[in-house]
């Protein structure tokens, strides 16, 4: 608990809550991007090089900009939206909360008794061990995963080669 | 196969880039203020107005009949007649501009108003270094900026002057010509001398022609 | 004293280091080592765009800049002079605060790509253990910051070269990140410093360069395709095409935010090169033994200029791709080609070492480069072009 982890638990949070409460769509992308990129920096302060750095990759890399496009092909990104704080919108809000909070319980918990994590945490074992971060997740994934990735590979294969196919039959429709 | 034609244009912009620096001959770059093409005769840049002899405000062949200005696609030309007549180059009396300007940043350089010009009064001009630190004062050309002698524009397009002189030359022959045979008619019936019935004549032929 | 010579830096940093108090070193440190980069790389940007001009119109036949100072090598000073005395224009329907942020998130993004190169023997900023995935986590920024640029103008030409470059940089990040792969699996590491040191050796005079290997060649090559793509420049400078969109996501900046655009562009250009030297040419490696007593540095600095020459030599030879073009060439010729370079790379690296290998090896990268190319060949022969969305 260091002072740089309150600025970037500060930076995540007010990028986070931006992105909730900014009326402009793009904007609140921007905020987004704002919070995973803290969010990276946290996992790098965490000693975590590979997840951060994947982190940045994927999200303000591709997810940030996906975002964006699915905004600016909806809808008018000039558009401006309804004010996000208002009573009649209290019940969503609480359910949303509870949603949220149901979440993070369920990964709170799954964490917590997960078999990967060491029940006691070596004093300094984090910054040494961030040396042997990436081939640890290697081997990791590579040997105890395997199956898992396998299958996330063949899901994400089939969801690919199922985007092809609704592409190619919207080309076919056009003569 | 694939690159074979990205290696073949390699190869052909290494040999460009070396042989650029082993002749000289291939660079066509001309270092401008210094060198400069010989101008092409065809060029044309902006109007200007052509006048015979040495001073120009007497010289001035427009006579203001307001046809350029009316022809004019983008009206650029603004002509005020004046209400007098003064004698131009060959002495004849005739109406003359009191104002005439072209703004130069309007003009898009279209040749009509040379082209329906009767009195080749105003031709294209070739020259083209024409910046002004002011762009409204320093674009609207009055009369005497535009004004240019007939030995300029026979340098500038020396083809295209050498037919118009022809045929000013020719019509004053005839208008000559014909001066002289009315006075010959005149001196037949009324003695007079010579030189005032040429004046006249020449002024009601050219009335009637306007 | 050849020794003292290649590690002169890394020297006068250490004993710079010993006039700092305890307390502000790790400050000092750092600054000691970033200091350097953002003004060795911005000259280098100076440097590069002179030459770029007077290379380009040597393969023009033309002179090039000569007028300002010996050669026109002032030229970049005059240029920034007049980029900074220029007026700031933004347009008046734009987002402010993206307008500005833009041109900053892209030049900051290329800067910190140069934090894992090792421009040196112990020259690098840091030694990230994940470098190489640093370098292409830093270089995925930059599409938000061209998105950024783009959407933030309001134009209808900036938005559209903001798209173009987003589809652009995005189909050809993916060979580029595959296209190292092959040297992470041969080096068994992603730390940018260990994948050099994996190529200094020598046997006999000649050194043990990913690049000759196969598959390293192949992966050089696709490596530098991509990279030109990703940093945008002809021939796939479709993003700014000038004769189509203007200048594209930039064309609404002015002055010093252009020139910072500019600047973004060519430091990327430098840190995709220096990428490849560092992943394929042996890095600060010389390229014979005989060689080593020369610096290390300096040896960097000519692959890099070398490659920057590259650069150049094919924007002066080849027109812009078309956009379908580009897209077929990315997912139907960089990216079967960078998977199969990957299979033989496992190939190479399981075979015994012999002749055997290297024929399987050149096999697998010959044999799919010419059947790919003549399926890209045979895709030109297309009929009466059809629009989808034009009536």
């Amino acid at each position: 608990m260091t002072v740089s982890f309150f600025i970037l638990a500060a930076l995540t949070i007010a990028g986070t809550v931006a992105a909730m409460s900014l009326r402009n769509l793009v904007h609140c992308v921007l905020a987004l991007t704002l919070g995973f990129a803290g969010l990276a920096a946290l996992y790098l302060q965490l000693g975590a090089q590979f997840v951060g750095f994947t982190q940045i990759l994927v999200y303000v890399g591709a997810v940030a900009i996906l975002a964006m496009f699915a905004i600016m092909m909806t809808q008018r990104a000039g558009a401006v939206a309804q004010p996000v704080f208002t009573p009649s919108r209290m019940p969503g809000w609480i359910a949303g909360g509870m949603i949220a909070s149901a979440v993070f319980a369920v990964l709170a918990w799954a964490i917590h008794s997960s078999a990967a994590l060491p029940k006691t945490l070596p004093p300094q074992a984090l910054p040494s061990q961030a040396d042997a971060g990436v081939r640890a997740i290697g081997n990791a994934l590579m040997h105890r995963f395997v199956l898992p990735l396998e299958i996330m590979g063949l899901l994400l294969t089939a969801a690919l080669i199922g985007a092809v196919l609704v592409a190619m039959q919207e080309q076919q429709e056009m003569p | 196969m694939l690159g074979e034609g990205i290696l073949k244009g390699l190869a052909e912009t290494a040999r460009n880039f070396l042989g650029s620096y082993v002749s000289k001959d291939r660079l066509t770059t001309v270092q401008f203020p210094e060198e400069r093409l010989p101008h092409i005769e065809a060029a044309r840049s902006f109007p200007f107005l052509v006048y015979d002899g040495e001073d120009w405000q007497q010289g001035m062949r427009c006579v203001s009949c307001l046809i350029c200005e009316k022809e004019c696609p983008p009206k650029c030309i603004f002509i005020e007649k004046s209400k007098d007549k003064k004698p131009d180059a060959t002495g004849k009396p005739q109406f003359y501009p009191v104002v005439f300007n072209i703004d130069v940043s309007v003009c898009m350089s279209c040749q009509i108003c040379v082209e329906v010009c009767p009195f080749d009064a105003i031709k294209m001009d070739v020259e083209f270094e024409l910046s002004t630190n002011d762009r409204f004062g320093g674009l609207l050309w009055d009369k005497e900026r535009l004004a240019k002698s007939n030995a300029y524009y026979g340098k500038i397009h020396p083809t295209e002057a050498a037919a118009v002189d022809a045929q000013l030359a020719e019509e004053r022959a005839k208008l000559e010509a014909k001066a002289k045979l009315a006075a010959e008619a005149k001196t037949a019936t009324v003695a007079t001398p010579p030189a005032q019935p040429l004046r006249e004549t020449s002024e009601t032929t050219e009335g009637s022609g306007a | 004293m050849p020794a003292t010579v290649d590690q002169i830096f890394v020297i006068c940093k250490h004993w710079l280091l010993g006039f700092a108090p305890a307390g502000v070193q790790p400050i000092f440190s750092a600054l000691l080592s970033v200091v350097p980069i953002l003004v060795v790389f911005p000259l280098l940007f100076a440097i590069t765009t002179v030459l770029e001009r007077k290379g380009l119109g040597r393969i023009q036949n033309r002179y090039g800049p000569n007028r300002v100072g010996p050669c026109g090598f002032f030229q970049p000073i005059a240029d920034g002079i007049k980029s900074l005395t220029k007026e700031d224009v933004v347009p008046a329907t734009a987002d402010r605060v993206a307008h500005f942020l833009a041109p900053l998130l892209l030049v900051a993004a290329a800067f910190l790509a140069y934090a894992v190169l090792p421009i040196g023997r112990n020259m690098v900023v840091a030694n990230l253990n994940a470098g190489v995935l640093f370098f292409f986590a830093v270089g995925s920024m930059v599409e938000l910051a061209v998105f950024m640029a783009g959407w933030a103008s309001r134009s209808k030409y900036s938005l559209l070269g903001a798209m173009r470059a987003i589809a652009q940089m995005i189909s050809y990040e993916v060979p580029l990140v595959l296209a190292s792969v092959v040297v992470i699996m041969a080096a068994g590491s992603l730390s940018t410093v260990a994948i050099v040191n994996a190529q200094v050796g020598y046997t006999g005079i000649w050194p043990h360069w990913f690049v000759f290997t196969p598959w390293g060649f192949a992966g050089f090559v696709l490596f530098m395709i991509a990279a030109t793509a990703e940093s945008n420049r002809s021939p796939f400078d479709l993003p700014e095409g000038e004769s189509e969109i203007i200048a594209g996501y930039y064309i609404e900046y002015s002055g010093f935010k252009f020139a910072l655009f500019f600047l973004g562009e060519y430091l990327g250009m430098f840190a995709t090169s220096g990428m490849a030297i560092t992943l394929f040419l042996g890095g600060w490696a010389a390229p014979f033994s005989f060689l080593t007593w020369i610096p290390s540095y300096v040896w960097f600095f000519a692959k890099l200029l070398t490659l920057i020459a590259g650069f150049i030599w094919i924007r002066g030879t080849l027109p812009r791709l078309r956009m379908d073009q580009l897209m077929s060439f990315a997912w139907k010729f960089m990216l079967p080609m960078t998977l199969l370079n990957i299979f033989a790379a496992g190939v190479w690296h399981f075979m015994p070492a012999g002749y055997a290998r290297w024929l399987a090896c050149i096999a697998l990268v010959v044999a799919p480069f010419l059947l790919l190319g003549r399926g890209l060949q045979q895709e030109k022969k297309s009929g009466i072009r059809s629009y989808r969305f034009a009536e």
